[in-house]
């Protein structure tokens, strides 16, 4: 009988193939991280929500600034809106409203916060994707070279450079390059995405937004130079000591190659858990510098926001750039388990 | 603690703990003694406007654009740097203190849950949510400190963390539950006293953090607008960054000092209090 159940229980799963890698370990690593990301939204909903309701006056107070209003048309007001309803259900409608990316109106700009958002993001994106790559790339070479040359004059040279670029704030670096190369120099452009009223098309075009974006990326990625910089080097130096990088200059191969090719490979992995909490860091970082360099993307916005007290647009903004980032932790985690397949996926 | 004076005096014979020590007197020297100083305090127009460094005696670091003495800027601003980096830090160091150690603690579900709680939080982007929070709250010196702790706090929760998973196992939380200590009393008398190394190094970055923050913040406009902090001299001083660059770079030179400063202290109290480590 018990055999006849196997049996069956046996056919029935290799009938269902797709059942079982269902119920494997990658799927159910997958629903963990989704399960992860959904909490991280969750608490930004929960944690804009307690912030306006912490504010001074509510959304009624800030219209009623602005026209005369007599009391009975603030509480039709408050009605509408839903403001004189228990604050559980009022915390409901407006995960709804979230959960729909219906963000409100902004008064700022007189369209919906969605759209205004949309057409902001793919500067920002391109500030903090082009920053990632640099950093990365930039540092990972400083850490190797230090690590090559531990304890030499450029080791330290190098280690030095990295305690600046660690220990000075993204904006004094702003400031300074556009001191240094657009005020004393004249050679970069001080401000703006593009050339206004070039109307510059195809590779002009590109060649216009690249010497833009120069300065902010640069001074975007400073600091990551510096962190990659001293976790690639440690990172190097723990990896030259092992067994296999041994082997590999044992069998002859070339320095070049044993660093680049065996080495580098391991001594990559925590570099590439720093990029998911790099590119947190960075969305904040775009704040200042898209505010400084004059740049249309997010940062810009939720700074105009603040000053305008728009808070739909401002929270809307926040919401957006968590939503990128958790989607990009996401998938870094996915890509950190195909590069390492020792990561438990438990 | 780790012998008191020996510390410090440990700390002084490690090269970047001598010179990071010797700035950070530097600047706590000029927070004691603005008032002493510049008694009229930062915003008095002192003299005549932009006037450069050197070219009065009288006022040594120049006046901003509006004649305001830039060196009682420097030194009334340091004492509002210093106060919210460390407010700000010792607020951060309590909350991350305690989720770090219930976690370590009690480890299960409700490890479970302020670990997820805290990777959350790790996951916003922080500047991005202190600029909400003071944005929407209103800018003062508490809500700042408020914005700064906040998304601050998750790195110390970890590092407690993994603290307490490690020292729970030991002999000495054996015996004291075996005698019968309630949970509190272990975690906060037994088992604290004992990680207090890792907590004070990162304490140490965590002030110059909570310095850059802000910083930042003061520079966008978004400081407490009754104090003058070095991110506000930077922020005025940027409208004139063409013409007068003296008024940008004074109050940026002495904001990298001390960040640099409180980073080179916390290296060398890494080295001081974990020799074992030094190798590394």
């Amino acid at each position: 009988m018990s055999d006849l159940t196997t049996a069956a229980a046996t056919r029935e799963r290799s009938a269902l193939p797709g059942l079982r890698f269902l119920l494997g370990p990658l799927p159910r690593y997958v629903l963990r991280r989704l399960s992860q990301a959904f909490l991280v939204m969750l608490l930004v909903v929960v944690g804009s929500f307690v912030l306006v309701k912490m504010a001074p006056g509510d959304l009624v107070d800030v219209l009623a600034g602005n026209a005369d209003m007599t009391a009975d048309q603030m509480a039709a007001l408050r009605a509408r809106y839903g403001l004189d309803q228990p604050i559980w259900l009022q915390l409901l409608r407006y995960m709804y409203s979230l959960a729909t990316l219906d963000f409100g109106y902004s008064p700022l700009n007189a369209a919906p916060v969605l759209d205004i958002i949309l057409a902001r993001w793919p500067v920002t994106a391109l500030l903090v994707a082009s920053s990632v790559l640099i950093s990365m790339t930039v540092g990972t070479v400083l850490g190797v070279v230090a690590a090559r040359n531990a304890g030499n004059p450029l080791d330290l040279s190098i280690s030095l450079l990295m305690l600046l670029f660690y220990a000075t704030p993204t904006f004094i670096i702003a400031i300074g390059f556009i001191l240094v190369f657009s005020v004393f120099l004249g050679m970069m452009p001080i401000a703006g995405f593009s050339t206004v009223g070039a109307d510059y098309t195809g590779l002009r075009y590109v060649w216009d937004v690249v010497t833009h974006l120069t300065m902010p990326v640069l001074a975007l990625c400073t600091f990551f130079i510096a962190i990659y910089g001293r976790i690639g080097r440690a990172a190097m130096l723990e990896v030259l000591t092992l067994d296999y990088v041994r082997t590999a200059r044992a069998k002859g191969l070339s320095e070049r190659r044993v660093i680049y090719v065996h080495a580098l490979r391991n001594a990559m992995l925590p570099l590439v858990t720093m990029a998911g909490l790099q590119v947190s860091s960075l969305v904040g970082g775009a704040v200042l510098i898209e505010t400084i360099f004059g740049l249309p993307g997010m940062g810009r916005t939720a700074f105009d926001a603040v000053f305008e007290r728009d808070t739909n647009l401002l929270l809307g903004v926040v919401f957006i750039s968590s939503l990128s980032v958790v989607v990009v932790n996401f998938v870094i985690d996915i890509l950190y388990m195909a590069l390492d397949p020792r990561v438990e996926l438990a | 603690m780790f012998g008191g004076q020996f510390l410090l005096w440990r700390l002084v014979r490690h090269p970047s703990g001598l010179v990071g020590l010797t700035l950070i007197m530097l600047a706590i020297a000029m927070a004691v003694f603005a008032d002493w100083f510049y008694a009229s305090g930062p915003w008095t127009l002192a003299g005549p406007p932009r006037l450069w460094p050197g070219q009065d005696p009288s006022f040594p670091l120049g006046t901003d654009s509006l004649g305001r003495d830039l060196a009682a800027g420097l030194f009334h601003g340091a004492r509002v740097s210093l106060a919210v980096g460390i407010a700000a830090a010792a607020v951060s160091v309590v909350i991350g203190t305690v989720v770090g150690g219930l976690s370590g603690y009690y480890g299960g579900w409700l490890d479970d849950v302020l670990m997820r709680l805290t990777d959350a939080m790790q996951t916003i982007p922080s500047f991005l949510s202190a600029i909400a929070i003071v944005g929407i709250l209103g800018p003062s010196l508490s809500t700042i400190i408020f914005a700064i702790a906040i998304v601050s706090w998750p790195m110390i929760a970890r590092l407690v963390r993994a603290e307490f998973l490690r020292l729970r196992t030991y002999d000495f939380v054996q015996s004291c539950k075996i005698i019968g200590m309630s949970d509190m009393r272990i975690i906060f008398w037994q088992i604290l006293p004992n990680c207090m190394a890792p907590i004070i190094v990162a304490s140490s970055v965590l002030v110059a953090t909570a310095i850059i923050v802000e910083a930042s913040l003061s520079f966008l406009g978004l400081g407490d607008p009754n104090v003058m902090s070095w991110g506000t001299i930077l922020g005025n001083g940027r409208a004139a960054l063409r013409t007068a660059w003296y008024m940008t770079a004074i109050p940026a030179v002495a904001l990298v000092a001390t960040v640099l400063s409180l980073n080179l202290v916390g290296d060398a109290l890494n080295d001081v209090l974990n020799p074992r480590l030094k190798e590394r």
